[in-house]
């Protein structure tokens, strides 16, 4: 065996040996994640099986017309169970609408029937229906849109109001749709916390080296005869091996206790994780090359791993961001970890999906490393 | 093996930490570097071990130049830090397994030597303790054990008595003469000019990062200027007559008179004090108390810097 690669392995040992001893991290970076990510994963609708049922949405309706119509659609829309329904005057349903407390209103104007089922057979004008939304939740509009249009058009071709010739076209039956096995909110909150907390070891492990370089270990350790690649590689090799501990207990309790299987491939599940693992080793040497003061570094690091953990949906889904933004996520090398340890796990699907985020996260711990070795000031002083 | 230091230079900015340092180093000889804190000391170490590359000139073993990083030349050098360098955290003998890895150390040879150490420093009953632990004494041998593992033939001691007891203290003396009557080359450095009293053959005197001296032991103190003392107190101050007849005895370099307080620097005690009792005792000056006292490395130290070595 060369003394390199004995050194080598004594380096890393010795880094996760003081990991394993040292309570707190372990603390923090296995059972904090498994708590809050059991929490989120709670909140968003647990493990699928039609356990917590879909909160409504909270809407208003004005009704002017007060016609056989709108009283049919109305009560159609009471019993959609996607939404909440509330009679109310127009100004109190807007104010409401304003302040939060419904999602929107609509306001069926008087003489709606008679326009209405003129319209349809292509007599007269076709009346208005104002919907009022509130702008902060973009998925509102379509959706109470869609609803909406649905349940007119249910009673309108209903015989009483024209004539009984005309059915709804079509009927929709609705599946939950991944090739998994269902849906685990869980799942994607156990991906999201563990990335976040494994993020935070990187760190520690970052200024745990950024310490040691100002203390007089690292001059020890650079008396014997070991080339910096040992050294500081060791330490990345370390760390990434600690991140995939961590990720071996969190997942095996979110599998054991929270019913998160990986339904997709298992070999493309443990690559994004090793990749993954990687990006953490690398942040945490730049952070050790570019820190200064351990106070200050500590704070700006912990403040871009939340950022960066926000962006790559690891509080809420990606898939709830606006347009743009899932856009400018693309370039967030946590939303592709997030991405796809949810698609080895819920989603399922193949190793061939896990090939780009494994890539995309392989390249930005290259980036990350150069900067490293870039910056890395090796002399003292 | 022979450790040489040719002319090393070295800076920190504005600060010339070291500035041509040369001596050389040889085996089976214990060799102090001496000076006040701040004389350049631990960087003349760092160069030595091939942890810092002077700016100008270069360390060689056996005529081999010493580089940094991954050259095998630091295979047989050890290093004791002047600070503790410990994992505090983990158990002595995972200190020992750590360091002896370090140096490729592994297995068989890697149990066999940490015994041996801890034989050595006297740890052998509290290999199981973390050194967050221990006392300082026995953390300070923990740290030199711990640069022993892979035998080396260089040993690069930087102050590594600070903040011992004196029985940890004689227990590392001790452990220093064992490993230099087994023919390594060692450099120990203090600013304790006891510790190269007892400890060194051979002295080389450091001060802003120049070599003042640069000599054996006996060498250095028969050089001072003020040499031996010897301090005599009569019931009478023996008259002028009197000075200037011992003044100009063989010998003698100084006489000072304070009150009834003679002293007299002599290049040689052993023929210098009888010549001078005998003289005054002739004079009719009988002798009340009498101290002699060899002159020591603070007597070097202060004739070369004009300074103490504390005050420095
Ligand atoms: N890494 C460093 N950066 C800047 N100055 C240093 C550094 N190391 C030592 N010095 C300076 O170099 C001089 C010699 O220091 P040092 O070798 O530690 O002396 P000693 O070990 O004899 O006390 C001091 O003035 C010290 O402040
Ligand atoms: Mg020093």
């Amino acid at each position: 065996m060369s003394t390199a690669f004995t050194a080598f392995r004594a380096l890393v040992r010795k880094d996760i040996a003081l990991f394993v001893r040292d309570r707190r991290a372990l603390v923090v970076s296995v059972l904090t994640p498994i708590a809050v990510a059991a929490f989120f994963g709670s909140l968003f609708g647990g493990t699928g099986s039609g356990g917590s049922p879909i909160s409504r949405m909270p809407v208003g309706i004005t009704d002017l017309d007060n016609s056989a119509l709108t009283q049919a659609v109305v009560e159609s829309l009471t019993q959609d169970e996607s939404l909440d329904v509330q009679m109310l005057p127009e100004a109190q349903a807007r104010q409401l609408v304003k302040s939060g407390k419904l999602r929107a209103t609509m306001v069926f104007p008087a003489g709606f029937e008679t326009a209405a089922t003129g319209a349809l057979v292509g007599l007269g004008k076709m009346p208005d229906i104002q919907l009022l939304y509130d702008p902060s939740q973009s998925i509102v509009r379509p959706m109470v849109a869609g609803l909406l249009t649905q349940h007119v058009m249910q009673r309108i071709s209903r015989p009483n109001f024209i004539g009984g010739t005309r059915p709804a076209p079509f009927n929709l039956v609705d599946t939950a749709v991944t090739t998994g096995p269902r849906y685990n909110s869980y799942a994607h909150s156990f991906a999201g916390m563990s990335i976040q907390f494994i993020l935070f070891m990187g760190i520690d492990a970052g200024i745990t080296l950024l310490l040691m370089r100002q203390e007089g270990l690292w001059r020890r350790l650079r008396a014997a005869p070991l080339s910096r690649g040992v050294l500081v590689g060791s330490r990345a090799v370390a760390t990434m091996l600690i991140s995939m501990l961590i990720l071996t207990v969190v997942y095996l309790v979110a599998c054991l206790a929270f019913g998160v299987r990986i339904a997709g491939s298992v070999p493309g599940f443990i690559m994004i994780a090793a990749a993954f693992s990687l990006l953490a080793a690398t942040t945490g040497l730049m952070i050790s090359a570019l820190g200064r003061s351990v106070g200050a570094t500590r704070g700006v690091a912990i403040f871009s791993v939340l950022v960066l953990v926000m962006l790559g949906g690891a509080w809420v889904p990606s898939f709830l961001f606006p347009e743009w933004l899932q856009h400018v996520t693309e370039f967030v090398p946590t939303r592709w970890a997030v991405d796809g340890l949810d698609a080895m796990t819920w989603r399922g699907l193949p190793l061939q999906s896990a090939l780009a985020p494994t890539a995309i996260l392989i390249g930005w711990s290259v980036l990350f490393a150069s900067i490293a070795v870039w910056r890395f000031s090796w002399e003292d002083g | 093996m022979q450790l040489v230091a040719d002319r090393l230079h070295k800076k920190f900015g504005a600060i010339t930490a070291v500035a041509g340092v040369s001596f050389a180093a040889t085996p089976g000889e214990v060799l102090g570097l001496l000076g006040p804190n701040g004389a350049g000391k631990s960087t003349i170490i760092s160069m030595l071990s091939g942890l810092t590359k002077p700016d100008m000139g270069a360390v060689q073993i056996d005529g081999r130049p010493l580089g940094t990083g991954a050259d095998p030349g630091k295979q047989c050098i050890g290093l004791v830090t002047q600070e503790i360098t410990l994992l505090e955290d983990l158990p002595a003998r995972m200190n020992l397994e750590f360091f002896g890895g370090l140096y490729g150390l592994s297995g068989h040879k890697l149990a066999a030597r940490i015994a041996a150490v801890l034989e050595l420093t006297s740890l052998s009953d509290r290999a199981g303790d973390a050194p967050k632990e221990f006392s300082g004494g026995m953390r300070r041998r923990l740290n030199i054990a711990c640069a022993l593992l892979h035998e080396p033939h260089i040993l690069l001691l930087d102050e590594p008595t600070v903040g011992v007891d004196p029985q940890s203290r004689n227990a590392i003396f001790e452990t220093i003469e064992v490993l230099a009557g087994e023919g390594r080359t060692l450099i120990y450095t203090t600013h304790y000019m006891e510790e190269v009293e007892r400890l060194c053959d051979r002295v080389v005197i450091i001060d802003h990062g120049k070599v003042l001296a640069d000599d054996s032991l006996s060498g250095l103190l028969a050089s001072a200027p003020v040499a031996n003392k010897l301090t005599l107190r009569y019931d009478l101050p023996p008259d002028r007559a009197a000075l200037t007849e011992i003044t100009g005895l063989p010998g003698v370099i100084q006489v000072d008179l304070a009150g009834t307080q003679l002293s007299v620097s002599a290049a040689d005690l052993g023929t210098a004090a009888p010549r001078v009792l005998e003289r005054l005792a002739a004079r009719g000056f009988s002798c009340q108390e009498l101290t002699s006292r060899r002159a020591n490395l603070e007597d070097v130290f202060l004739a070369l810097t004009g300074r103490t070595l504390r005050d420095a």
